[in-house]
């Protein structure tokens, strides 16, 4: 096992000091990581100490530290999980030679390419969260606001090592430009287009680590399968963090489904909104525009891309263990195709749809916090059902791009579109309204916002009310 | 039948006495100085074919012939100073040559079709350039029908003297007989070289049985007939006419070529200055080429003491061997990693002797000035992706820089001491065109040519980071990045589709004009292969393969 070492700036276990290339360029590269942090970073909260978690080792126990630590004097370490021994590729063409510890050359500008991509989403959502604190409902969320900014931050450091460590000159560049590329600048634009939608409220927060950071879980999933074994290992590990951000999405959003029915069933017509709350159609329409906007992220139902990183090795399926064939050459996926007007299966090569098999998987794992968040609505007593919208609706990427489908995934008219396109999506006035409900920060340990819930617990065994972030004006 | 390879490797040594297919003749010729004119005089063996499944009839060729007269044509240069005139000719009566074995390209792999199209090309392109070059003019003297690769070997001579006895012809019937191209520069050199007109050309290329006699002058397809009888005094004259044109006016003796020093196993071979090591598993071969360990001739006595074992030939012959070897016995190998090694010193003082040498008009001088050049060529047409690596220790100075200049890209360390350099030599800037007829300098920097007139004052070798500044490399990573770049550049290059590389370096290595040779390589064996591999010539009813056959051919009609 390689140790892991603490005592320097960069907590690692990849034998950095003995690196001569990487320890140069994560040196020149550092500097500028702490001057985009404090430029595009959380605004208003880097002299604050706040309560952290730090990856310190790729223990399964204990893998974190919990301390106060001030934002950018945070330890960003490099982290792979442990190596598998004699670990073989686990699907497409190469299936069952060893693992490539170098990057073929053959591979190398498309792997760069899905690392690039990888890598851009980190601080990209960063950048889309800078603004958060400033309205943020408790110290509690603030405290995870944070979290997972910095572990975002973490996320790019670990795309970056593997840049530097395995792409040259090339990967240095590519590095520079995570750093360069902003969130929403019509200029230089961070790469996917979901990246560039601002995040300007907390349920829009919520939304985001729970439907997109879950996105980011399904990639990374897929990459951990990947031949490339220290990309696959450096994903092995993030995963462990990015529970966290879909937990605060899950329970951000169960928070707020909670508060909502108090407040519908304190108002004598029901209507949360009257008592200063969020109510659950605005939520309902926070979740068909985020769950359908992270659905894009997945990329085409039928992709050549996807069907070239399968054969290569580049990119797997989430868990392949799980399949039998991980050839899948012979296979095939029904997707549904809109033609003429209707609806029709289409039969797919297996490989040509490796995007839509990592969408199912998304789409139930989605479905379970949404199972969560109705039990939640039923124990309050209130009759609504919250759902995930068919997957057709509100597309920007794919074959469902360009037509309009109701969210039960039943082709509409243009005209329908935008006559009902309010009812379904969130309008300007219900982004105003949510707005207006996040004026003002909440400071006070253990006080939540109106529109919200109090969490059940606190973090690592401290009180709700614990002083998670340690506020200076 | 499709042979993979031949069985054994192809070798390209040789020598007279091992001829099997031509004699090279000094024969006295009335009113010209004795051994003023070499003979060359094909007469092939028709059961002495390179590989079983053929017979060479009616002076009909393959490789090994081939090699014989490209052998030939070398030992004029070098070992008969005295030569002022060459005639080709014939040592069968009636046919001159009858060009390229139809069954030995029927039964040929389509690479190896290829390569033995471009080498016998390269050979054609050396007769013009012993005119051109070392002021030797060539006759081909058609004492019977010239057909297809025969007529376009008479079209590499300067002068086409065609017997008039009412069956001698020249002709291309390539086209109408076997639906292919002549192969050999044919339809260029027809309407380029000799300005045959269009129209005439047209009429001339599809007419299998071709054309003779008066008509033939008429079209300008020879430039004298002759009868039988005449002929040979017609031969005379014109050798007489032809040798006084000439500019090499040597005497004494010549450099005898020797056979090379090599030490060849699978993993490759050692020369005495060149090594070629082949990773068949990684598809590469890494050439190194040594700097001059000593001093160089400084006078044309020393030049002629120290023989053809001396760098200044035996480097490059080595070369040229060792390019031919890859091209035909590894056709794995997609990519050839370029290195030198030495005292980059020597290599630029052996440039600046051998050139004021060549330019006080020392024929032998101008002769290994030529041949470099030559090689250079070959290296420029060789269908491998081509990586230089200047690395601590190599010599890519001058002369060996051009192997640089001719890769597709150059790697040099950037070691941060300047320790590792490059410098260029008068040699970077003339005397080895390429086959668009520009230096690699001038043809590198097509954008701007007064980069080309500040290279020219530049004296001291260059650190990576002033040859990156100047445009001399294509990349110059540190010692940190070094390994890993060039490991990564060698599987990306090798890993793509090999015809995609031959085709893209094809077209990125020869920008600028256009020439007669340009043409050929690109243009006219371009559409060569592509036909050689359609149906209408290779398919099942197609023209090559029923050549020969009681059916016809059947064409599919629409025009690509």
């Amino acid at each position: 096992m390689s140790s892991v070492v603490n005592d320097t700036k960069i907590p690692n276990n990849v034998d950095l000091s003995s690196d001569k290339r990487l320890q140069r360029a994560l040196e020149e590269w550092q500097p500028n990581f702490i001057n985009w942090w404090m430029e595009m970073g959380p605004e208003g909260y880097q002299a604050d100490d706040v309560y952290l978690r730090t990856a310190t080792s790729v223990d399964h126990e204990g893998w974190a530290h919990f301390d106060y630590v001030k934002m950018p004097e945070y330890r960003w370490g490099i982290f792979l999980t442990e190596p598998v021994k004699d670990r073989t590729v686990g699907f497409g063409d190469e299936f069952g030679k060893p693992v490539w510890q170098q990057v073929p050359g053959e591979h190398r500008n498309t792997l760069r390419r899905l690392i690039v991509t990888q890598g851009d989403t980190e601080p990209a959502s960063v950048e889309q969260q800078r603004l958060l604190g400033q309205t943020t409902p408790s110290l509690y969320d603030l405290r995870n606001l944070f979290q997972v900014n910095v572990e975002e931050g973490r996320h790019l450091w670990a795309m970056v090592y593997l840049l530097h460590s395995y792409f040259g000159r090339d990967g240095r560049e590519e590095a520079e430009g995570l750093l360069e590329r902003r969130s929403g600048n019509p200029d230089k634009p961070r790469i996917l287009t979901t990246f560039n939608e601002p995040c300007e409220d907390w349920l829009s927060f919520f939304m985001f680590t729970y439907f997109t950071d879950r996105d980011g879980k399904y990639q990374l999933l897929a990459l951990a399968e990947s031949a490339f074994d220290p990309l696959a290992r450096t994903t092995r590990f993030m995963l462990t963090e990015e529970a966290h951000h879909m937990f605060v999405g899950e329970t951000g959003v169960l928070r707020v489904v909670q508060r909502a029915c108090e407040l519908t069933k304190l108002d004598p017509n029901g209507d949360a909104r009257a008592q200063g709350g969020i109510d659950l159609g605005t939520l309902q329409k926070y979740m068909n525009f985020w769950f359908s906007s992270s659905l894009g992220l997945f990329g085409g139902e039928v992709s050549s891309n996807a069907a070239s990183f399968f054969a290569s090795g580049l990119k797997g399926r989430a868990k392949e263990d799980q399949y039998e064939d991980h050839l899948a050459l012979t296979g095939t996926m029904n997707i549904p195709h809109f033609k003429d007007g209707r609806i029709i299966d289409e039969s797919v090569p297996l490989r040509m749809a490796m995007n839509e098999v990592l969408r199912d998987d998304y789409v139930i794992d989605c479905q379970r916090g949404v199972d969560k968040w109705n039990r939640a609505i039923k124990e309050a007593g209130v009759d609504v059902e919250l759902t995930l919208p068919n997957r057709r609706f509100n597309r920007g990427v794919g074959l469902y791009a360009g037509q309009h489908f109701d969210p039960q995934g039943n082709p509409i008219t243009a005209a329908e579109w935008s006559a009902r396109q309010g009812d379904w999506l969130p309008t300007e006035a219900d982004r105003a309204y949510v707005k207006s409900l996040m004026t003002r920060p909440v400071y006070e340990p253990g006080k939540m916002a109106h529109w919200i819930a109090p969490p059940k617990q606190g973090i690592k065994g401290r009180p709700v009310d614990f002083e998670y972030v340690r506020h200076t004006v | 039948m499709e042979h993979s390879a031949p069985e054994s490797p192809v070798r390209f040594e040789t020598s007279p006495a091992q001829y099997r297919h031509w004699r090279l003749e000094f024969p006295t010729v009335a009113g010209l100085a004795p051994g003023s004119v070499a003979r060359i005089v094909m007469d092939v063996v028709e059961d002495g074919g390179m590989r079983p499944g053929y017979v060479l009839k009616l002076n009909s060729y393959d490789l090994g012939v081939d090699i014989e007269l490209a052998d030939a044509i070398q030992r004029v240069r070098f070992e008969h100073p005295a030569v002022r005139a060459v005639v080709v000719t014939s040592g069968k009566d009636r046919i001159f040559c009858s060009g390229a074995n139809i069954y030995m390209l029927g039964s040929s792999t389509h690479p190896f079709k290829v390569n033995f199209c471009k080498f016998t090309n390269e050979t054609r392109l050396y007769l013009e350039e012993l005119s051109a070059g070392s002021g030797i003019p060539v006759l081909a003297a058609l004492n019977g029908t010239a057909s297809g690769g025969g007529y376009e070997l008479a079209l590499a001579c300067d002068d086409i003297l065609l017997q008039d006895d009412g069956n001698s012809a020249v002709s291309l019937p390539e086209v109408p007989l076997l639906a292919v191209l002549p192969g050999t520069g044919g339809l260029t050199r027809v309407v380029d070289k000799r300005k045959v007109r269009r129209d005439l050309a047209d009429v001339f290329s599809t007419l299998a049985e071709g054309v003779r006699g008066k008509r033939s002058i008429e079209w300008r397809l020879v430039d004298e007939i002759a009868s039988r009888s005449r002929f040979d005094a017609a031969v005379a004259a014109r050798l007489a006419k032809l040798s006084a044109r000439a500019t090499r006016t040597a005497t004494g003796e010549g450099m005898a070529l020797t056979p090379l020093t090599a030490q060849r196993t699978e993993q490759g071979t050692a020369y005495s200055y060149v090594t070629v090591a082949v990773d068949t598993s990684r598809r590469l071969a890494e050439i190194t080429m040594k700097a001059p360990a000593g001093p160089t001739p400084e006078t044309p006595e020393a030049l002629r003491a120290a023989g053809c074992a001396q760098w200044h030939v035996a480097a490059w012959r080595e070369l040229d061997d060792a390019l031919l070897d890859l091209r035909f016995n590894h056709l794995e190998v997609g990519l050839i990693v370029l290195r030198t090694a030495g005292d980059a010193e020597a290599v630029r003082s052996a440039d600046r002797s051998l050139l004021r040498m060549a330019d006080a008009g020392d024929w032998l001088a101008r002769e290994v000035v030529l041949l470099r050049k030559r090689v250079l060529k070959r290296l420029d047409l060789s269908a491998k992706s081509l990586f230089a690596l200047i690395e601590p220790g190599s010599a890519f100075a001058g002369s060996l820089f051009e192997l640089a200049l001719a890769a597709d890209r150059i790697f040099m360390l950037d070691d941060g001491e300047s320790k590792t350099t490059l410098a260029l030599s008068p040699m970077n800037f003339g005397p080895f065109p390429m086959s668009n007829g520009l230096t690699r300098l001038a043809t590198r920097f097509l954008y701007d040519p007064t980069v080309v007139d500040k290279l020219r004052a530049v004296s001291d070798p260059l650190d990576a980071a002033d040859a990156m500044k100047k445009g001399l490399v294509t990349f110059a990573p540190d010692p940190i990045d070094w390994g890993d770049e060039v490991r990564v550049a060698v599987e990306e290059r090798t890993s793509m589709s090999p015809d995609a590389m031959t085709g893209m370096e094809a077209n990125l290595r020869f920008a600028g004009p256009e020439t007669l040779e340009t043409k050929i390589y690109g243009r006219l064996s371009a559409w060569q292969n592509w036909i050689f591999q359609r149906p209408n010539a290779v398919g099942p009813r197609g023209a090559l393969t029923m050549y020969g056959k009681p059916e016809r051919a059947v064409f599919d009609v629409r025009r690509t």
